[in-house]
């Protein structure tokens, strides 16, 4: 049996209002659990990045990699393992401003966790961390007994080490016109 | 047309008009009425026919796309005008056909609101279509109309689906038009890389016992000359899936039948003998590898083909050969030796003389008197010299007919290959007809399946389309009811229809037909029927619990096929 492992799947892609649908509805179709994802602009004007973690076979994201670069508006994907790429991710967490006063541990584990306040007001206060899954969910048990008001984690964004050359992509086909 | 604004609606025709569109199918309604009404108006360079349900007006076209070589399009309005098309589109996407299809929308305004007859026919069709897109304003039309058809005919076809809002039928805009030639994110012709080439002939001009399985690419590539040059000059014996037949002539020495579950007996177990297998434009459908471990596993395997994405989808392959088989094929022609494998070839012969002993002679000269679906084929090959174009449906009578009917030319076997869509013959085949008039069309239909679009008699009677239609009526859902039989005990659950009188509802749309019971009237009938310069239903009553063997039982290895 071939192992499932974490890979981060990079779809460059054009700005187009359904697109979103259409890949999802390529893992749907083979039932595959998406673990996370996210979108946004890339380095290049009007190209998007979706970035897809899924836990599978290599033969399986090579095979889902290949549907979706056959759709019309990707421009390449590429797919990497976690040790191939530099991710992170975000967390957020509120809490009430009582809890900072009452319990010294808290500010403790702040500042343990290298997290950032990015708010306080009388009723509540919010906590940023930025980091691997591990070190946003020890926070999130660390925080969770003096009772979180609401917890909220990014997807994974990830930059991979190896170049990916989507300009020169897209310049090739600038030039054969 | 410089410096006159036109409506969108109008674009629309014009935009056909520009890539050469000459004939549509659709249902009119509500949300796509501008259209229409241009319709009227250029009717004299467009022509647009009413089916009766906008599945028969998709797998209409769909048929005309298949023996024509063309785009077919296909429109209808909102809602349930556009859901109406989905399965043809599912149909279209799975088998590679190349059609535009077009949709009436509510009005922008109106998107989201469950206005009357809104659907979501985007989000509904994304996963089956190659491409589509949603136009609210006129000035999107002409761009749009160019990409969707160079994306529907370009690389490995497919259907794509343009829905339009009616404020953008409407809407007036200045009308330029100019034909898509690239889309930077999107390949369709892979280039062909030198090392495949090289390692393809290095393991062909080695191999002792090599087999070509080809499918429809060889046709979707106009690849026909091509590969025979292939196959005469390596000698290599070659097998089809049930898309590729006719790519080849049915009495080509080489040609040595369809594989798959209900395929010939010597391609199938031969399939796991050979020691080179090369894939031609197939996709290594499930009903073709049954179980895919076993599948060819003792053979190198090399797989020409258009899209990458199927490269080692299903069966790992040792070269494949990316690229346009028009091309590669010549390539390959070139690098490799003119040879011949009598010995090879022989064992093919050798297991066509059993399946002969044990299944096609009792097919197509049975001892009982009920007819048979085989010699109902056999007939018609006689009466059309193996020269037609051979439309079926799904089920026991479709191989039958793909078994049994005999091919001259290309592009003349047209079936519902990878969805089984019961229900698409019918109307396919006036599609098919209008796509290649000059051709004898023959629809081979179950009983089933005929009532699924049994309506489309109406568009045949209307525009007096010459097809023939024969239904090969056994009172049951022939091939579920086999299946009931071999792998449930006889529980014909729900599998036995009480039909019709099918001449009488042929004849309540004013065609001529008649029905056959006796083997004697079969042959005089075919002759009738294909004599008739008129559209004709002759209704073949064959045996009712007949099965179709040869057959791999679902699952298991190819090697493993049952004759009985």
């Amino acid at each position: 049996m071939e192992k499932k492992i974490n890979y981060t799947i990079s779809v460059y892609t054009e700005n187009n209002v359904g697109l979103l649908h259409r890949l999802s509805a390529i893992f749907l179709k083979r039932h595959i659990n998406i673990e996370s994802f996210t979108t946004s602009e890339c380095e290049i004007k009007d190209v998007f990045r979706f970035i897809i973690v899924v836990k599978m076979t290599k033969s399986g994201v090579e095979k889902v990699s290949k549907q979706i670069e056959k759709q019309v508006e990707v421009i390449r994907v590429f797919f990497h393992t976690d040790s191939e790429t530099i991710f992170q991710e975000s967390a957020l967490y509120k809490m009430k401003s009582s809890a900072l006063f009452e319990e010294r541990h808290i500010q403790n584990i702040i500042k343990e966790s290298n997290a950032r306040i990015v708010t306080v007001n009388p009723d509540y206060f919010v906590i940023e961390k930025t980091g691997f899954r591990d070190d946003t969910e020890k926070l999130y048990n660390d925080l969770k007994k003096y009772g979180l008001l609401q917890f909220t984690r990014s997807g994974r964004i990830a930059v991979s080490k190896q170049k990916m050359g989507i300009s020169e992509i897209l310049n090739t086909f600038k030039n054969q016109k | 047309m410089k410096n006159k604004k036109i409506s969108g609606a109008e674009a629309v025709v014009h935009s056909l008009l520009n890539e050469g569109v000459d004939l549509i199918w659709g249902y009119p309604g509500g949300a796509i009425m501008p259209v229409y009404d241009e319709f009227y108006k250029f009717q004299d360079k467009l022509q647009h026919i009413l089916a009766r349900h906008e599945q028969g007006a998709i797998h209409a076209a769909q048929g005309y796309a298949r023996s024509s070589g063309k785009v077919g399009v296909a429109i209808a309005t909102s809602g349930p005008g556009a859901t109406n098309l989905v399965t043809g589109i599912a149909d279209a996407q799975i088998d590679s056909t190349p059609i535009v299809c077009i949709t009436g929308q509510v009005p922008s305004h109106l998107l989201g609101s469950d206005a009357f007859q809104e659907t979501d026919i985007i989000g509904i069709s994304m996963p089956v279509t190659k491409w589509n897109y949603q136009i609210t304003k006129a000035s999107e039309i002409p761009e749009i109309f160019a990409k969707a058809f160079y994306i529907a005919k370009s690389g490995r076809p497919g259907p794509v689906l343009i829905d339009i809002t009616k404020d953008a039928q409407f809407e007036l805009f200045d009308f330029k038009y100019s034909k898509c030639k690239g889309i930077r994110s999107y390949n369709p012709l892979p280039t062909i890389s030198d090392d495949s080439i090289d390692n393809a002939a290095k393991l062909i001009n080695n191999a002792k016992k090599p087999l070509i399985v080809w499918g429809q690419g060889v046709i979707l590539g106009n690849a026909e000359k091509e590969f025979k040059d292939f196959v005469e000059k390596s000698g290599i014996p070659a097998a089809w899936t049930i898309l590729g037949l006719s790519a080849l002539p049915t009495s080509h020495n080489l040609n040595v039948g369809m594989v798959g579950m209900h395929g010939n007996y010597g391609p199938n177990i031969l399939t796991n003998k050979c020691d080179l297998l090369i894939a031609i434009g197939m996709r290594f459908d499930d009903r073709v590898t049954g179980d895919p471990k076993t599948y060819a596993s003792q053979a190198k395997i090399i797989h020409l083909e258009i899209d990458p994405a199927e490269i080692n989808k299903n069966i790992i392959t040792d070269v494949p050969v990316i690229g346009d088989c028009k091309e590669s094929l010549k390539l390959i022609t070139k690098k490799i030796e003119k040879k011949s494998h009598s010995k090879w070839i022989s064992k093919f012969d050798d297991l066509m003389k059993i399946e002969f002993e044990k299944v096609i002679k009792t097919d197509l000269n049975p001892s009982k008197d009920g007819l048979t679906m085989g010699e109902s084929i056999i007939a018609i090959n006689e009466y059309t010299d193996g020269d037609a174009i051979i439309v079926t449906d799904v089920g026991q009578h479709q191989m039958v007919a793909c078994r049994y009917a005999n091919f001259v030319k290309s592009k003349s076997n047209i079936t519902s290959g990878g969805l089984g869509t019961m229900g698409f013959a019918l109307p396919a085949a006036m599609g098919a007809k209008m796509g290649a008039l000059n051709r004898e069309v023959v629809a081979v239909i179950g009983d089933g399946g005929y009532q699924m679009t049994i309506q489309e008699l109406g568009t045949i009677f209307q525009l007096q389309i010459p097809v023939k239609i024969v239904i090969l009526n056994n009172d049951f859902l022939g091939m579920v009811r086999q299946w009931q039989q071999l792998f449930f005990d006889k529980r014909y659950a729900s599998t036995e229809m009480v039909n019709p009188d099918f001449v009488a509802i042929a004849k309540g749309y004013y065609l001529d037909s008649e029905r056959v019971k006796d083997r004697k009237d079969l042959k005089p009938a075919v002759e009738r029927m294909i004599k008739s310069k008129k559209p004709y239903v002759l209704e073949i009553c064959v045996e009712k619990e007949n099965n179709v063997f040869p057959m791999i039982p679902s699952g298991a290895s190819v090697s493993d096929i049952r004759l009985n």
